[in-house]
């Protein structure tokens, strides 16, 4: 058990490790494109903490990264704010939207579940449309010149610079991926999971498997939030198409296959997903075929996903 | 702001430039002899173009027309040489009609395919996603679009629209017409984005200066489907209404209109050609349509007074007198916007010259070249018409038609001249840092 | 335009609605009830039915009912064969667990929603009405087709009323809807009833497409609205239940049609989406459920 978990957080250091020594191999376009996934990852690893290991699945967690994007954007376009305030103010909203609607949404479950975050995040997107004077709507907000630089301990700190917003990037996935794997390692992680495996005998046990789950979205919530506010900030606009249900869908899409209920799967199907629907937009503009395809067969032949099949057929450690 | 017709004739001209772009050409082998083996091994590699198309999302049918017209242009400029010569290579890319996705097909044209420039946007929404990458990636990025956003001055130095007029010009040549002509109480109705929300803002200025007034203003979201709900807010002593819409349900929305109405007294109607691009007028259920006025910028049914440019221009991107495709006379194109793309890439290619552009390092020298220009003559490679090119502001300004609509088709009654829509810039981009 | 012909031009629009979304939400309540489980790709059956009426008429020369009539026909037979496969080769394979047809159902989604677009392309084609009429109000006018589109609607609903009320087959459904291992041990096929009530369920949202697709265009897009529209009836009405869902089509449309008169459509989106959002969370039997879950 020592030695399992000793080589498990070896292989994730290690994959950070090999994220960060590609920055030195990548070409422009890998580059930028790492950069866009590992914020997707950051989204995924959010969203897999409540459908991985609470077992709830939510159709609109689209409604928090743009949650994010918004916090973040909108007081740096209108209100002149520096980076790095716009960041912490955009997770202190995150985590309090996730919160309430936590609140409300958890009181259902299964197919319902569902159904009410799509429509919650089906109403945040008509919002972000509706008032459209001050979000842009469709057409977006392009972030202002201020806002591609910031001074942070007496360093300047360059936004349009690749490299800067691939170390980052980097930075805070790694930040999440750590945060993530002790929790999941310690007690929440196990509360979750009972929560998953049975909730009526956690709740006889006397848990309050209520707060649990909210904690879990909580969370969940947040880091898909802190995701928003990483893309909004790094490449300058925002818009309403981070809310489209397209957003909800891919996270759940990214998650399933890398495989639910590990800390690696999420960022691993982020990665082989995003690249599949590059590929396949060079043959088609029908690209999201592919997004149709790999669910049904995840769904049918592999619900486990990538890392969870070889989790189940090899007994190894993954968390 | 200046502007002398050209007097010279296509070919001169085109001579006049080669010579021009080989003389460019000496000054850099003697200034830069030992690049120059770089220079010839590199010179058949292809100058490549990399076009931001709507293949798909709502604008999809202009998108349709924007790539045949593309590819057309392309072929002919490489059947006479290419670009300094050296071929010239489109890349397209599908932006989904959709500003995320536009701005990473810049990211991509920049990173990965390492395009010289970007080009052919039309949706005003992806244009204004779009460009702050285009700047930070220092990609020049000419669009056909005719929004007001590159003349405005918000976006950014590496944005360009030289082959299409803005519609804070359009608008401001044909207020007067309107004016005096329907009437002077007006109900817009126009969709709810950045290209609306210009109509909105400068119809009402200039319907102002000539004395009139819009009674009521109707917001339609682009990708709405039905619209017999928006019409009851049209204010009954509406003389004119004028309409603009944009996207899948535009027959639609034509359609229902006719409904409303009915065989009642309605008021005079002016619409934007946009409300009908890509749709045949001989539909079922448009009848109503007759004696009502369209703007158009080149006039779909070839006129009585058709210039052989504009012979030429249709022979060559494959559409008919009656502006459909030349294999399918029910495919109607986009007549009154794709010519620009046409256009975009003759400046395109004058630029390159001027400045004897040969590779990205040069992108700088072609911003500045292209600022340099002041206007294009009408010609073959300006079929759509003379044009002053503003170079602070990054825009062009041509002529406008007024066309009413006669036993379904289109009969240009009204054209404006380049002064008629010129205003005062309020922007210089020549200021920005390159 | 005074307040009273006002409120009837929101009617007749919202009829329309009503009639059009009656048909669609019926299939998506069957699917639920007997099944069991939500089918999110519903919407696309929607799309896919338009697609097909518009290509049976664009190939038919002739007068335009003709195609119109024939696309009746056809239109929900292909709609319900695609259904019916869809049903067989997946969501059998995964024993329609709600929660995994979902995510199938969204697979399924993206699968017919991409093949239409390289299929059809991704313009909004216009259908010929099979009829066109103008009809005259004092202050407006209105198309003679669209009204006769709730008739039709009507004498469809009572078609599908008559087959699941009076027939074999709809004792069939019903009894495998009560109780699912009682039928098993009465000999009926329950798989086989599965995949006919998915396919019914589909070629409903096909036949209420091929009455709306003269209406507005078709267009790859187009399933989203009534998908969300149908989800809004069915947990109105109640999860499963007919009679409510009819019921709440009927006030969902119309309130629909008439709140965007008023204001905006975006806004009266919103509104609704959000109070259904509730409604499933505070009251899962549904307003008008007239069987307690």
């Amino acid at each position: 058990m020592e030695n399992s978990r000793k080589s498990s957080l070896v292989l994730h250091i290690g994959v950070l490790a090999l994220l960060f020594l590609l920055s030195f191999i990548l070409s422009d376009y890998h580059q930028l494109t790492i950069t866009r996934i590992m914020v997707l990852a950051i989204f995924a690893l959010g969203y897999n903490i409540l459908f991985g290991y609470v077992g709830l699945l939510s159709l609109g967690h689209a409604m928090f990264f743009a949650c994010g994007l918004y916090a973040a954007g909108l007081p740096v376009y209108y209100l002149g704010w520096e980076v790095p305030s716009a960041f912490l103010f955009a997770i202190v909203i995150s985590a309090f939207s996730a919160t309430l609607i936590g609140a409300i949404a958890l009181r259902t479950q299964g197919v319902a579940f569902m159904i009410v975050t799509l429509m919650f995040s089906q109403v945040a997107y008509l919002a972000t449309l509706y008032f459209s004077d001050i979000t842009g709507g469709d057409e977006g907000l392009v972030l202002p010149e201020h806002a591609r630089s910031f001074a942070i301990l007496g360093m300047q700190v360059d936004l349009t610079s690749p490299q800067t917003r691939y170390y980052i990037t980097l930075g805070l996935l790694s930040a999440s991926v750590l945060i993530v794997y002790r929790w999941v390692n310690g007690g929440p992680g196990r509360e979750w999971v009972a929560v998953r495996e049975n909730e009526l005998r956690t709740r006889m046990l006397g848990y309050n498997t209520f707060l649990i789950k909210l904690k879990a979205m909580v969370i969940s919530g947040t880091l898909s939030g802190g995701a928003g506010a990483t893309y909004g900030l790094l490449f300058a606009y925002i818009g309403s198409t981070f809310a489209s249900i397209q957003y909800s869908i891919d996270v759940l899409l990214f998650t399933l296959l890398g495989g639910a209920g590990t800390v690696l799967g999420p960022i691993l199907g982020s990665f082989i997903m995003f690249y599949m629907i590059d590929f396949f937009s060079g043959y088609t503009t029908a690209y999201l075929l592919a997004t149709g395809v790999v669910l049904i067969l995840l769904i049918v032949y592999f619900p486990l996903g990538v890392l969870g099949t070889l989790r189940k057929k090899w007994r190894l450690w993954l968390p | 702001m200046s502007y002398t017709p050209d007097k010279m004739t296509d070919k001169d001209k085109r001579k006049s430039l080669r010579k021009l772009a080989g003389a460019a050409g000496i000054a850099m082998t003697a200034q830069f002899s030992p690049a120059l083996t770089g220079h010839v091994l590199g010179s058949d590699r292809p100058i490549k173009v990399g076009m931001q198309l709507h293949r798909t999302g709502i604008g999809a049918s202009y998108g349709r027309w924007y790539e045949r017209v593309a590819v057309a242009t392309v072929k002919l400029i490489n059947e006479e040489g290419g670009i300094n010569g050296r071929p010239v290579e489109l890349v397209i890319e599908d932006d989904g009609t959709d500003p995320r996705r536009g701005a990473e097909v810049i990211e991509k044209f920049a990173t990965q395919h390492k395009t010289d420039v970007a080009y052919g946007t039309l949706f005003s929404h992806v244009v204004i996603g779009s460009s702050p990458r285009a700047g930070e990636l220092k990609l020049p990025y000419y669009v056909v679009s005719e929004g007001y956003h590159v003349a405005s001055g918000s976006l950014n130095r590496y944005v360009f629209q030289p082959g299409i007029t803005d519609v804070r010009s359009q608008i401001a040549s044909m207020a007067p017409w309107i004016a005096t002509n329907l009437g002077k109480k007006i109900t817009m109705i126009f969709p709810d984005y950045a290209f609306g929300h210009d109509h909105r803002n400068y119809f009402s200025i200039a319907i102002a200066e000539q004395g009139g007034k819009v009674l009521e203003m109707i917001p339609v979201p682009p990708t709405e489907s039905s619209f017999t709900r928006y019409f009851p807010r049209i204010p009954r002593e509406t003389e004119v209404l004028y309409h603009v819409l944009v996207g899948p349900g535009v027959l639609t929305f034509v359609k229902e209109m006719g409904q409303f109405f009915g065989t009642r007294d309605r008021p005079r109607i002016f619409g934007y050609i946009d409300s009908l691009e890509a749709v045949d007028f001989a539909t079922p259920q448009l009848e109503f349509l007759q004696g009502t006025h369209f703007w158009e910028a080149f006039p779909r049914y070839a006129q009585p007074d058709q210039t052989r440019h504009d012979q030429y221009f249709r022979h060559q991107v494959g559409v008919d007198q009656n502006g459909a495709s030349v294999s399918d006379s029910r495919d109607i194109s986009a007549y009154s916007h794709m010519f620009g793309c046409w256009e975009t890439l003759f400046i395109i290619k004058q630029a390159m010259e001027t400045c004897g552009y040969s590779g990205p390092e040069d992108r700088q020298a072609l911003i500045e070249a292209t600022e340099s220009l002041t206007g294009f003559a009408e010609s073959r490679n300006h079929p759509q018409g003379s044009k002053v090119f503003n170079g602070k502001i990054h825009q062009c300004f041509g002529i406008q038609h007024i066309s009413r609509v006669e036993d379904s088709r289109l009969k240009v009654v009204h054209t404006t001249s380049i002064e008629d829509g010129l205003y005062e810039p309020e922007a210089d981009y020549t200021q920005m840092a390159l | 335009m005074g307040l009273g012909p006002f409120l009837l031009l929101a009617s007749l629009e919202g009829l329309v609605q009503a009639a059009v979304l009656s048909l669609s939400a019926l299939g998506l309540c069957l699917v639920f009830g007997v099944l069991r489980v939500v089918n999110v790709a519903h919407g696309e059956f929607h799309m896919v039915g338009a697609v097909i009426a518009w290509s049976v008429s664009h190939v038919l020369f002739g007068h335009p009912l003709l195609g119109f009539l024939v696309a009746l026909f056809v239109a929900p037979l292909l709609v319900g064969l695609i259904a019916f496969t869809a049903d067989r080769v997946i969501l059998r394979k995964i024993n329609h667990n709600p929660e995994a047809t979902i995510v199938a159902t969204i697979g399924m989604l993206y699968v017919i929603q991409q093949s239409v677009l390289i299929g059809f392309g991704p313009d909004a084609r216009a259908m010929e009405p099979p009829f066109y009429f103008h009809i005259n109000f004092p202050w407006f006018g209105y198309s003679g087709y669209k009204l006769s589109v709730i008739l039709m609607a009507a004498a469809l609903l009572l078609m599908v009323w008559h087959v699941l009320s009076r027939t074999r087959l709809g004792l069939i459904m019903r009894a495998t809807q009560l109780d699912r291992e009682m039928a098993q041990v009465f000999g009926i096929p329950v798989g086989w009833v599965y995949g006919l009530v998915f396919a019914a369920g589909a070629m409903l949202a096909a036949l209420g497409a091929v009455l709306m697709a003269p209406i507005r265009q078709v267009h790859y897009l187009m399933g989203l609205d009534p998908l969300l529209m149908s989800f809004i009836v069915v947990i109105i009405g109640g999860l499963g239940s007919i009679r409510g869902a009819l019921l709440a089509a009927l006030v969902i449309g119309m309130s629909d049609g008439i709140i965007s008169m008023f204001f905006s459509p975006t806004l009266a989106k919103m509104i609704s989406t959000l109070l259904v959002a509730l409604v499933l969370i505070f009251k899962p039997e549904g307003l008008f459920g007239l069987r307690k879950s």
